[in-house]
This record gives C-alpha cells, sequence and structure tokens, in this order.
C-alpha cells in the first residue's frame, strides 16, 4: 500500500502541467480560471480543438482515433493537472467521457469512422438525452417515441436538463421505439444532430441566474436509420454501459476545483476574523478532512484493479462529494456573513462563493439524487431487497 | 496507484479477521467483561501462536517488522469483535519504548511486552511531578490500568516508565461504562521512576501508535455495526417484508457505509503517511483519529435503533460496540481537539 503514484506517471505529470500551463499563460490566457460552464464558449470550443491538435483531448483513448491509450493513472493526473491549472472544464465533456467511449464499445466501424474524430477534434459536441419531465430519477420509464420509417427515425417526446444543448451539435437519445413497451425494455438509443427544424432547444433557468440545463423538444425530428447505438429494443443496456464509463477518471480534477473553492473560504475567513470563531474553526478543518477523504477514497478506487465484481465503496462516491460540496456552500456563505448574499453585477451573476452556494443544491441532484444514491448502495453494495415498485 | 493492500497485507488481514471472529467471541469478552477486562488467553495466543504483537515493531528490536499499515490492519480486526485485549497499552508503550527508550529499557521490556508476558498501560497528565527519581501524582482513568505491569506516564515535563509493583503506586480499579477496556485511578506517590531516554520522540510514538490503533478499532467496529445490522434487516420481517426493504431503514445502513468507507480512507491514509514519513501525516492522524470516533459512535447508534428493543438488551453485543465507541471519542483527544489542530494547520492560531 502506497499513497503516491510512481516515478513515471510523476514524470507524466510534469510534461502535462508543463503543457498546460504555458498554453494558459499564452494563446489560450483568455479563458484561464472560467468556472461556469457556459462563458465564452465559442473560444473553448477553440481550445478543446487545441487540445486534439497536440493530442490531449482523449488520451484514454486507443491511438488509432486521436488518444494515446493512456493508463488509468495517466488519465488521473492529467484531469489533476488539467484543473490545477486553471483550464475550464471540457464543454465536450458529454462526447469525450460518455458518447465516445460508448460508440468505441458498443458502435460499428462505419460509426466510428463517422463520429469519433469529430468529438476527438473538439469539432462535435455532443449532449445527454436521458432525462424527462416524467422519468427523472426513474428513468426507465422514458415516453419520448422513437418510430422507423422508411430510411430514417421519427422522433417525438421532450427531454430535460440536457446541459449545453444550446451549444452542441449531437443529442443521444434514449427513446422508446416499441409502442405500449413499458421500464428498461423497447427503448432505442439513436444519436441525432441538434441542427434541424424538428428540434427546439429552450434554456432553463437556474436558481443562480445562469442557463447551463436545457429542455429539448422532439416534433417529428429525424435522423438517419443507422443511427442507433445496439439493436432496436436494446437501448438500455447503452444506457447503462454507458454510465459504467464513468469510472473516476475525473473525481481528482474534480477535487482539485474543490481545494480551490475551500481555499477561498479560508482566506475569507482569515480576512474577516471569522477564522477565530471555533465553531467555523471545527466546521473548516471538517471540510479539510472531507476533502483529504475524498482524495485518499478516489485513489482507493482508482487503486482497485477488480473489475469482476461490484465496487461498493466506489458507489459511495457521488453522495460523498455531492454532500460535502453542498456542506462546503453552507460554511461559505456563514464565513462571509450578509454581504455574502450582495452581488456588485446587475445580471444576477456571483463570485465563486455564492455561486457554490447556489449551485450545490444542485450537486446531491443531478446525476442520481442522494436518495437514488442510497437506494443504490443499500441494494448493490449491501445487498438489501428492493422496496417493491409500483406499476403506475 | 498502488493505494491497495498488497497481497501480503490482504493475507495478514484474512488471519487477523479469521483469529479474532473465531476467539474473540461474545461468550469469551462477556467473561473478560465479568473479571478484569482482559481476555488473557486470547491475548496470549495473539502474542505467542499467532505471532502478530510485534507488528510494527523493529525486527532488531524483537518485533516483528512491517509498519503501521499492518499494525492497523489488525487493529481494525480486533476491534471488529470488541476484544479485551490491552492492544491500545502495547500499540503506545512498545512503540514509546521503541523510539525514546535507552537500549536498557527496551531490552527489559520489549520481549516481555511482545509476548505478552507484560501488559502495559499508558496515559498522558497535564502536569506531573518529577523530583529525578520518583514521579508523584494522581492519573485517572488509564485505560487498562488495573491490569498493567508497566506504565508508561507522561505530561509536558517528560515521559517515565513506572512498575505496577514498585513501592508508593496505589492502583483502584474504576467500574467502566465500557467493561471491554475498564479504567483504573493510578495514585503515585514518590513511585520510582524512569524516565524515557528521549521523552520528546516516545511521545511522539505514543501518538502515532494510540490514534492509529484506535481509529483502526473504531473503522473495524463500525464496520462490524453494519454488517450485522445489515444481517438483521435482511431476516428481520414486518408488514410482511424484510425490513430492509423499507427506505427509511435502508438509507441509513447507506449513510453507515459512506462513513465507513472514508473512515477506511482516513485510517489507511494516516498509516501510509506514517510509514512513509509523508508531510500530511500528521493531519493524517488527526483526521483519522476524529473522523473514525464519530463514524463508531454513529454507526454503533443506529446499530441500537435499527435492532429495535432487541438491540437495547444487556443479551444483545450491540451495546459492546456502542460502549466501546463512546470510549473511544474521548481517548486520547476528543473529535474538537484534534479538528483544532487540522484548524492550525489551515488557519494558524486563533487570534
Amino acid at each position: 500500500m502506497k499513497l503516491g503514484f510512481s516515478r513515471a506517471e510523476e514524470d507524466f505529470r510534469a510534461e502535462c502541467a508543463a503543457w498546460l500551463k504555458g498554453q494558459m499563460a499564452g494563446e489560450f490566457a483568455d479563458i484561464k480560471g472560467i468556472t461556469t460552464l457556459t462563458a465564452k464558449a465559442e473560444r473553448r470550443k477553440e481550445w478543446e480543438q487545441q487540445l486534439a491538435a497536440h493530442k490531449w483531448s482523449c488520451i484514454g483513448w486507443p491511438e488509432e482515433w486521436g488518444g494515446r491509450n493512456a493508463s488509468l493513472a495517466q488519465q488521473v493526473i492529467f484531469a489533476e493537472e488539467y484543473a490545477r491549472a486553471g483550464v475550464p472544464g471540457r464543454v465536450n465533456h458529454i462526447g469525450i467521457e460518455l458518447a465516445g467511449p460508448t460508440i468505441l464499445a458498443f458502435g460499428t466501424d462505419e460509426q466510428k469512422k463517422r463520429f469519433l474524430p469529430g468529438i476527438a477534434a473538439g469539432q462535435t459536441i455532443f449532449c445527454q438525452g436521458f432525462s424527462e419531465p416524467d422519468a427523472g430519477s426513474d428513468l426507465a420509464s422514458v415516453r419520448t417515441k422513437a418510430r422507423l420509417e422508411g430510411d430514417k427515425w421519427v422522433v417525438n417526446g421532450q427531454k430535460i436538463w440536457t446541459s449545453l444543448a444550446h451549444i452542441s451539435d449531437w443529442i443521444f437519445v434514449v427513446s422508446r421505439s416499441e409502442e405500449g413497451s413499458k421500464g428498461p425494455k423497447g427503448l432505442t438509443f439513436l444519436m441525432m444532430p441538434l441542427d434541424q427544424p424538428g428540434i427546439d432547444v429552450r434554456g432553463i433557468k437556474q436558481i443562480n441566474g445562469d442557463a447551463e440545463f436545457n429542455e429539448t423538444f422532439f416534433t417529428d425530428a429525424t435522423c438517419p436509420a443507422d443511427s442507433l447505438i445496439g439493436a432496436v429494443g436494446g437501448g438500455w443496456q447503452i444506457a447503462m454501459g454507458l454510465l459504467a464509463f464513468e469510472r473516476g477518471v475525473s473525481t481528482l480534477g474534480q477535487q482539485m476545483g474543490f481545494r480551490n473553492e475551500l481555499d477561498a473560504i479560508i482566506a475569507a475567513a482569515k480576512a474577516n476574523g471569522s477564522a477565530n470563531d471555533p465553531l467555523i474553526r471545527q466546521r473548516i478543518a471538517k471540510a479539510e478532512i472531507g476533502l483529504r477523504l475524498m482524495r485518499y477514497g478516489a485513489l482507493r478506487m482508482l487503486s482497485n484493479t477488480d473489475h469482476s465484481k461490484i465496487d461498493g465503496a466506489a458507489l459511495t462516491y457521488k453522495i460523498q462529494w455531492a454532500t460535502w460540496r453542498r456542506n462546503l456552500g453552507e460554511l461559505a456563505m456563514d464565513v462571509l456573513g450578509q454581504m455574502g448574499e450582495v452581488t456588485d453585477n446587475p445580471e444576477y451573476e456571483w463570485d465563486m462563493l455564492p455561486n457554490l452556494f447556489l449551485f450545490s443544491r444542485s450537486d446531491t441532484i443531478y446525476g442520481g439524487t442522494n436518495q437514488i444514491q442510497r437506494n443504490m448502495i443499500a441494494e448493490r453494495a449491501l445487498g438489501l431487497p428492493r422496496e417493491p415498485r409500483g406499476d403506475v | 496507484m498502488e493505494f491497495a493492500f498488497t497481497e501480503e497485507q490482504a493475507m495478514i488481514a484474512e488471519t487477523a479477521k479469521a483469529f479474532f471472529a473465531e476467539n474473540a467471541t461474545s461468550e469469551r469478552t462477556r467473561k473478560a467483561m465479568a473479571n478484569d477486562g482482559v481476555d488473557r488467553e486470547l491475548w496470549a495466543n495473539f502474542c505467542t501462536e499467532l505471532g502478530l504483537s510485534g507488528v510494527g515493531i523493529d525486527e532488531a528490536l524483537g518485533g516483528a517488522g512491517l509498519g503501521m499499515v499492518e499494525f492497523a490492519i489488525i487493529a481494525e480486526a480486533a476491534g471488529a469483535q470488541v476484544a479485551a485485549v490491552p492492544m491500545l497499552g502495547l500499540a503506545m508503550v512498545a512503540r514509546a519504548l521503541a523510539a525514546g527508550g535507552s537500549d536498557a529499557q527496551k531490552a527489559e521490556w520489549l520481549p516481555k511486552l511482545i509476548s505478552g508476558e507484560a501488559i502495559a498501560a499508558c496515559e498522558g497528565m497535564p502536569s506531573l511531578d518529577f523530583d529525578g527519581a520518583t514521579l508523584t501524582g494522581v492519573i485517572d482513568p488509564v485505560p487498562h490500568g488495573a491490569v498493567a505491569d508497566l506504565f508508561v506516564f507522561v505530561s509536558p515535563q517528560g515521559a517515565w516508565i513506572v512498575r505496577a509493583d514498585a513501592p508508593g503506586v496505589a492502583i483502584t480499579a474504576h467500574t467502566t461504562m465500557d467493561q471491554t477496556r475498564p479504567f483504573a485511578r493510578v495514585t503515585l506517590d514518590k513511585a520510582a521512576a524512569e524516565p524515557l531516554a528521549d521523552a520528546g520522540a516516545a511521545i511522539a510514538a505514543i501518538h502515532q501508535g494510540g490514534w492509529i490503533c484506535l481509529a483502526a478499532e473504531a473503522l473495524g467496529g463500525a464496520q462490524a455495526c453494519l454488517d450485522r445490522t445489515v444481517a438483521y434487516a435482511k431476516e428481520r420481517i414486518q408488514f410482511g417484508r424484510p425490513i430492509g426493504s423499507f427506505q427509511a431503514y435502508k438509507h441509513r445502513l447507506a449513510d453507515m457505509m459512506i462513513e465507513i468507507e472514508q473512515a477506511r480512507s482516513a485510517v489507511y491514509w494516516a498509516a501510509c503517511a506514517a510509514d512513509e514519513g509523508a508531510e500530511d501525516a500528521a493531519m493524517a492522524l488527526h483526521a483519522a483519529k476524529s473522523f473514525c470516533a464519530d463514524t463508531y459512535f454513529m454507526c454503533a447508534g443506529n446499530m441500537i435503533q435499527l435492532h429495535g428493543g432487541i438491540g437495547f438488551t444487556w443479551e444483545h453485543d450491540a451495546h459492546l460496540f456502542f460502549k466501546r465507541a463512546r470510549s473511544i471519542q474521548t481517548m486520547l483527544g476528543n473529535g474538537n481537539m484534534h479538528r483544532e489542530q487540522v484548524a492550525m494547520m489551515v488557519l494558524g492560531e486563533a487570534a
């Protein structure tokens, strides 16, 4: 058992850190430090093309598709250095982390040739069409309909919480292709171009005033017949396979962002004297300990090379970080005091810490609410029986 | 990334787990509880047959080598059974001797401690009166104080070895809430005391050994609370369903697991950092002690609640975990103290 990375891995770290730092000090200095998902989207697409040009876009992919065949450790290190250098998050993270690996695993050769180069190059931006107004936590109850008409699929329905759909090119859609089917059966996984008359994307304003999420409406929207991944009616397996690609590569990078937030709170507490309050000191210590434990928990998860059985500990990670960050947002407001509720931006835009306070309310909801996470931990890791399900 | 047990470590874990599960049974622990709180046969077997008592002590000093990770693995296994053994005293005193004792002190005591022939206890006090040859003061409470042959007492002025049978040493056993590690009051009236050669090194070793021991014990105990309650949740039927199928119930079990997995990271971060001399080793110790103690208490409390009435009975083992957890929370510094140490590291002193 060892805490750190190997010498070779540290050399790799130095290589990516140097390159990223150089980029953020040079041509792309104007996007350094952006923390929202939507700001300067066009410049960020250019940045992602720059990443691709230097083969840093999708290092975990096979070399023939623009990757470096990087090991899990290297991917983790890259994600960490990416965040440390203050590089904004990937506009195309759905394409790189979810759509691409899904196509690599389940797509046809023709689909790989059609999609992977564009995704890798930062020119084909993907978003995810999973949730619907009546299919949130209960994802398998999606109702968006797809029917095959001649050489194309015709899709009708509505998706929601489609992050960044307004700046994306493609959407993957879990649709009900078998009339009258229920639950996970009869679903088909389709890749659809967003730029067409049958698709209407409308932003949803969030509690922090930003609009990263969208509603996406499908009215006789179409895509070619061969746009499906997997089999007709086999969409659920693809959707579940896709979610399994999140093997924690981004965790340490994400934690680097958390580190910055906690450091900002520590600095604010020292500046305004709340660092002398024993209760605030206790809470900051708890936050510090929680963040460190997150890091070592992630390293434990990533060091686990046995993928033949469910890693119960890994299932606890989502609720752990989400709850930690929500608490951090509350701590930030207690440190800032009433003036934390004031912004000098007339457009209702917020500085890092008040924005953290507001945004973190979504952390415990998206990607599986805390309640769903507890069900998953209890049922999959602890083997407890399922709560009987309704039939409505 | 190799933050996972090596094959050898996994084997030690399996051996230690099997040993305590088989031998530190509820029946035997309760027998020890009715006596002086030590299952002597268990301790003798652990020290001699299993030969794991010297783990984390240099082979040159008669130990078994290896490090704090392996020691934590063993303490975790003992904690999972709330074993009535004087492991904490050994963890602190053997390390104090190894790190800060003179050659003569090491030679006299380490073999006896590692063989289980002598039992050790350790406690700190804000001040003790040392006159150059004898120590005077009241040390209360001392975990396993009534069964110890050898004490190490520390204060900011130093660290001393005191033999339990030395003239001037009076020991009064307390009736203690956690009967698996009962306390005693030790009154020293000009009792012969030998200073440890390097008190600073000894105290650092006591902290490292003691905090990791308690954190690992707490981790093992917390996991046992979860495992036993999960088993009960699958068996117990109410309203025509296993109670573990109700979300109000299973979510509390999930919450226990979420804390336990962090506690596991904390213990092995601290143990690894200690072995590697990592720069965050000091923070890791404070984090592990405070986080694991809180986790254990939360899990033990849930264990009682989730078992309903039977969990409140003397007959059920839930109270053994619950009382051990409560004891660990205060022992060797409570959570607030350890978190304040972390706060000092990130915020500096309070004005």
